[in-house]
């Protein structure tokens, strides 16, 4: 927790025991200095020890508030050592100590709540679940998901994604009463089929790695649209099966996958979007 | 007190907040939705997947190599009416009389693509019957398909 605390706080606790805070407070400039952004400078650094183990963060910036301007690329310098692990203790740093107007996303900080899904160092991921690569010095980049609409900064506009999920009916669909008139029972093997689907967060991650979603994104679902579409098309307690197989049964929502299989190789919850799509095909095909 | 709220880390804001309708409200959002830029993808996505990935350039050979068949063969069509002379001799003859770096590009040029879609396309029909799917195979696959493609095509310029 020392390491996620801020210089200020550490600065009101702990006094001036630590040599590196007496430095801090010998030069007030300095540190102070840190906590405003100057105009127009696009590089900002935090103060920093002997030992610092510095590491620049490029970030995507865009202010609605000022549409005409270009989005940028904004560089923030921060001190690793100082520093949680993952990406999101940097930006939440960043946000707390250097820029308070960059935006963006965040919840749980475990990676079940799927805000903070960006794109990082060129792909998708959670930023809770994305390790800094500290050994590697090289600059960071962190851009909003690809080819969404931003609302601001790293904050993407998830709209049609949320109206595509509300469009595959993502609920039990049943006319018959359970037998027992208590609840619908399943057996083991068929609970087992919901495994590597039920755990999906409807993080976007998927989707925007997808080429295919990138330019079809009005009518073609996308992995985790499809992914959840599967989920419930496994579900042996779901009566509906072929009501939702006929829904997709054209040219755009299902069969603009083209295997690309970016979703699978982004899913930062390890799961398989790229199988359950193709399992969709398969019994349709069979 | 002055000092310490400097220092204190929770910041308290007084925001002045004004009432709006949910119409006006809505218009703000059109309005902004209309000005929103769309985040850079190709550019800055993964090098490895968008500029190597196995799927586009099953496009790109086949295209290639389909749009090359339908090339040729409409000119043989339209040759004897144009004059020109595309019959098996004079084009052994014209590729006989080109220097050697061309001849081997030229070679190159049609068997790396037929043998990377031949390749991708087994790797797709397999995909087809939902094997693969493994991170770790799909990454490797598409690195073998490369590597065997480019192998291969070369293997058809020199030995054939």
């Amino acid at each position: 927790m020392a390491a996620l605390r801020s210089t200020t706080s550490a600065l009101l606790g702990a006094a001036a025991a630590r040599p590196s805070l007496r430095i801090a407070n010998a030069v007030p400039a300095a540190f102070r200095g840190m906590a405003q952004l100057a105009d127009g400078a696009e590089k900002v650094t935090t103060s920093s020890g002997e030992n610092a183990n510095l590491k620049t963060f490029q970030i995507y910036r865009w202010n609605p508030d000022k549409p005409t301007e270009k989005p940028r690329m904004q560089a923030y310098t921060l001190d690793l050592n100082k520093t949680g692990p993952m990406v999101l203790d940097a930006l939440i740093r960043i946000k707390n100590e250097i820029d308070p107007t960059l935006t963006f996303r965040r919840s749980c900080r475990e990676g079940i709540c799927g805000s903070c899904a960006m794109n990082i160092n060129g792909t998708n991921t959670l930023a809770c679940l994305c390790r800094i690569p500290a050994e590697d010095k090289a600059e960071l980049k962190v851009y909003p998901l690809p080819h969404t609409y931003v609302v601001k900064d790293l904050v993407p506009d998830l709209t049609q994604f949320y109206k595509q999920y509300k469009s595959i009916k993502p609920y039990l669909q049943r006319d018959t009463p359970a037998p027992d008139g208590k609840e619908y029972r399943q057996s083991k093997a068929d609970r087992k089929k919901l495994d590597g689907l039920y755990e999906c967060i409807l993080c976007a991650c998927c989707s925007t790695s997808c080429p295919s979603y990138w330019w079809n994104s009005e009518e073609y679902l996308g992995p985790a649209i499809l992914l959840q579409s599967y989920r419930w098309l496994a579900d042996s307690r779901d009566e509906k099966k072929l009501q939702r197989q006929d829904a997709l049964n054209n040219s755009m929502s299902l069969y603009r996958c083209h295997t690309i299989l970016n979703c699978t190789r982004t899913c930062p919850k390890g799961l398989n979007p790229g199988l359950a799509i193709q399992s969709i095909k398969k019994e349709m095909a069979f | 007190m002055g000092l310490a709220q400097s220092l204190s880390t929770t910041n308290s804001r007084r925001a002045e907040t004004q009432k709006i309708s949910a119409a006006e409200a809505r218009s703000i959002l059109d309005k902004q939705r209309l000005q929103r830029p769309v985040s850079p993808h190709l550019d800055i996505y993964d090098k490895q997947q968008t500029w190597f990935g196995g799927s586009i350039w099953q496009r790109f050979t086949g295209s290639g190599l389909s749009g090359g068949l339908y090339a040729f063969g409409l000119a043989y069509l339209a040759a004897p009416a144009l004059g020109w002379h595309l019959e098996s001799a004079s084009l052994v003859a014209a590729f006989g009389a080109l220097p050697v770096a061309a001849k081997v590009s030229l070679k190159f040029l049609a068997a790396w693509p037929f043998t990377f879609h031949a390749l991708n396309g087994v790797r797709h029909l397999a995909m087809d019957l939902g094997y693969g799917f493994n991170r770790q195979t799909i990454v490797k696959s598409g690195w073998y398909i490369w590597g065997a493609s480019l192998v291969g095509g070369l293997g058809l310029v020199f030995f054939l």
